[in-house]
């Protein structure tokens, strides 16, 4: 196939498709995120970088036979590998009996916080977590340091999608009820699926689905270049900051039983700060890579070393 | 040997995505590609984590069987993080493009001689 946007829709699809495998594996929070990111926003980022460079690939496959005999022998050692694995769906396996199982018995005792999940992202491997984000957050400056020094944007304003009524009318109506959606997941994530991370996606997505409508401008003048990168920059800190706090209070970094009296709500508390800091971080992150890319125009660099 | 064949069916996902990488020129199928195996990477984390029967891991009363949830957790973040470098990846794609005029491997190493003799 060599039309580059039928590639991409259908790269979309198969995440949508996964993310439906994952919820009957029983992985609702993965399902959530890989919708939101995998089916959502990868695919815009990608339709997007197709509008500034050539729809159609020029080549098929070049090296076909180097190709198909690589993936057959990685294939088949991995299939050999398979061999001393448990079969799928096995109850007690390596991976399922190991810590895994001190997690889902002691969740409600150290944390209390029902969805194990949430648990273990925030507070049992919250160093993890805080690896992770400051990965995304270096992504970021990536992005922003690749396309961000276009200096004025041209004058070229599109009518962004003025036409589309129907679009118009019904993202007014919808996108409020995204955000909102976006803060019950951040909030809720304790007891029911969700967190920082598919909030901050889910809130982007709104303020992306109004840039696409209402042209960037409309979007910059509520996420202005300044305002993404403190928001950015502050949950970082407001992850870490809770760490030192809780180093402070004498206990371990991370270790949020420090932070109340009571070392359950110490936890609820902790739990609640970092995931507000994923959250504004992820947001704040997507938004912006999203802006970078949106107001990006094809300019080669010929042309702009002579003006 | 049936247990298995969910890795199989994996491992031919996998395998799809690594065999775009390699046997295509095009840097916008090489980001696609590597979307497909990493995508197929979660697959393999969240069936590893899958117990049949087993509830979502969220605790509740009269529930005593659940999913491994410390994948979901690797799986979780992995998703984020991965959107995050597409984007880095794309970034450069838009960068090459600009410098170079094209974004076919083949082209690029002629125009990138071309323009390290200018």
């Amino acid at each position: 196939m060599r039309d580059l946007f039928a590639v991409i829709m259908l790269s979309g699809i198969y995440s949508l498709i996964a993310a439906s495998l994952f919820i009957t594996m029983d992985a609702a929070d993965v399902a959530f995120t890989e919708a939101a990111v995998g089916a959502g926003v990868s695919t815009l980022l990608l339709l997007k970088t197709l509008a500034l460079v050539d729809r159609h690939e020029s080549t098929g496959p070049t090296r076909p036979g180097l190709a198909i005999t690589v993936v057959i022998a990685t294939g088949a050692l991995l299939a050999y590998g398979t061999l001393d694995m448990h079969p799928f769906g096995e109850t007690h396996t390596p991976s399922n009996d190991h810590i895994a199982a001190y997690y889902l018995e002691n969740s409600i005792e150290d944390t209390g916080v029902p969805n194990v999940v949430t648990s273990i992202l925030a507070s049992y491997r919250g160093f993890d977590t805080l690896g992770e984000l400051i990965v995304i957050f270096t992504a970021g400056i990536g992005v922003i340091v690749l396309l961000g020094q276009t200096g004025t944007s041209d004058s070229e304003i599109r009518p962004a999608m003025r036409q589309h009524l129907v679009l118009r009318v019904v993202s007014k109506i919808l996108i409020p009820f995204i955000m909102l959606f976006a803060f019950y997941v951040q909030f809720h994530g304790e007891y029911g699926p969700g967190g920082g991370f598919q909030a901050g996606v889910i809130f982007a997505s709104a303020v992306i689905l109004y840039s696409i409508l209402f042209g960037p401008e409309a979007a910059r003048s509520v996420f202005s270049n300044a305002t993404t990168r403190i928001l950015a920059v502050s949950g970082v800190l407001l992850f870490a900051c809770t760490g030192i706090v809780s180093m402070l209070k004498g206990k371990a970094f991370l270790d949020y039983s420090a932070l109340a009296e009571d070392p359950v709500s110490g936890q609820l508390l902790g739990i609640l700060l970092v995931e507000l800091g994923v959250g504004i971080t992820v947001a704040a992150v997507l938004i912006r890579v999203f802006l970078e890319f949106d107001e990006r125009r094809w300019q080669p660099d010929d042309q702009r070393g002579q003006s | 040997m049936t247990g298995l064949l969910v890795f199989w069916v994996i491992f031919a996902l996998m395998m799809t995505g690594l065999y775009v990488t390699i046997a295509h020129d095009n840097l916008i199928k090489k980001v696609v590609g590597l979307g497909i195996l990493q995508v197929s990477v979660f697959m393999l984390y969240i069936a590893i984590a899958n117990v049949r029967g087993a509830a979502i891991p969220i605790l509740k009363e009269g529930e005593s069987l659940y999913s491994n949830p410390l994948p979901h957790v690797l799986i979780l973040t992995a998703i984020v993080v991965g959107i995050a470098t597409v984007a880095l990846a794309l970034a450069l794609v838009i960068r090459i493009r600009e410098r170079f005029g094209t974004i076919e491997e083949a082209a690029l190493e002629s125009a990138a001689r071309d323009w390290s003799e200018r």
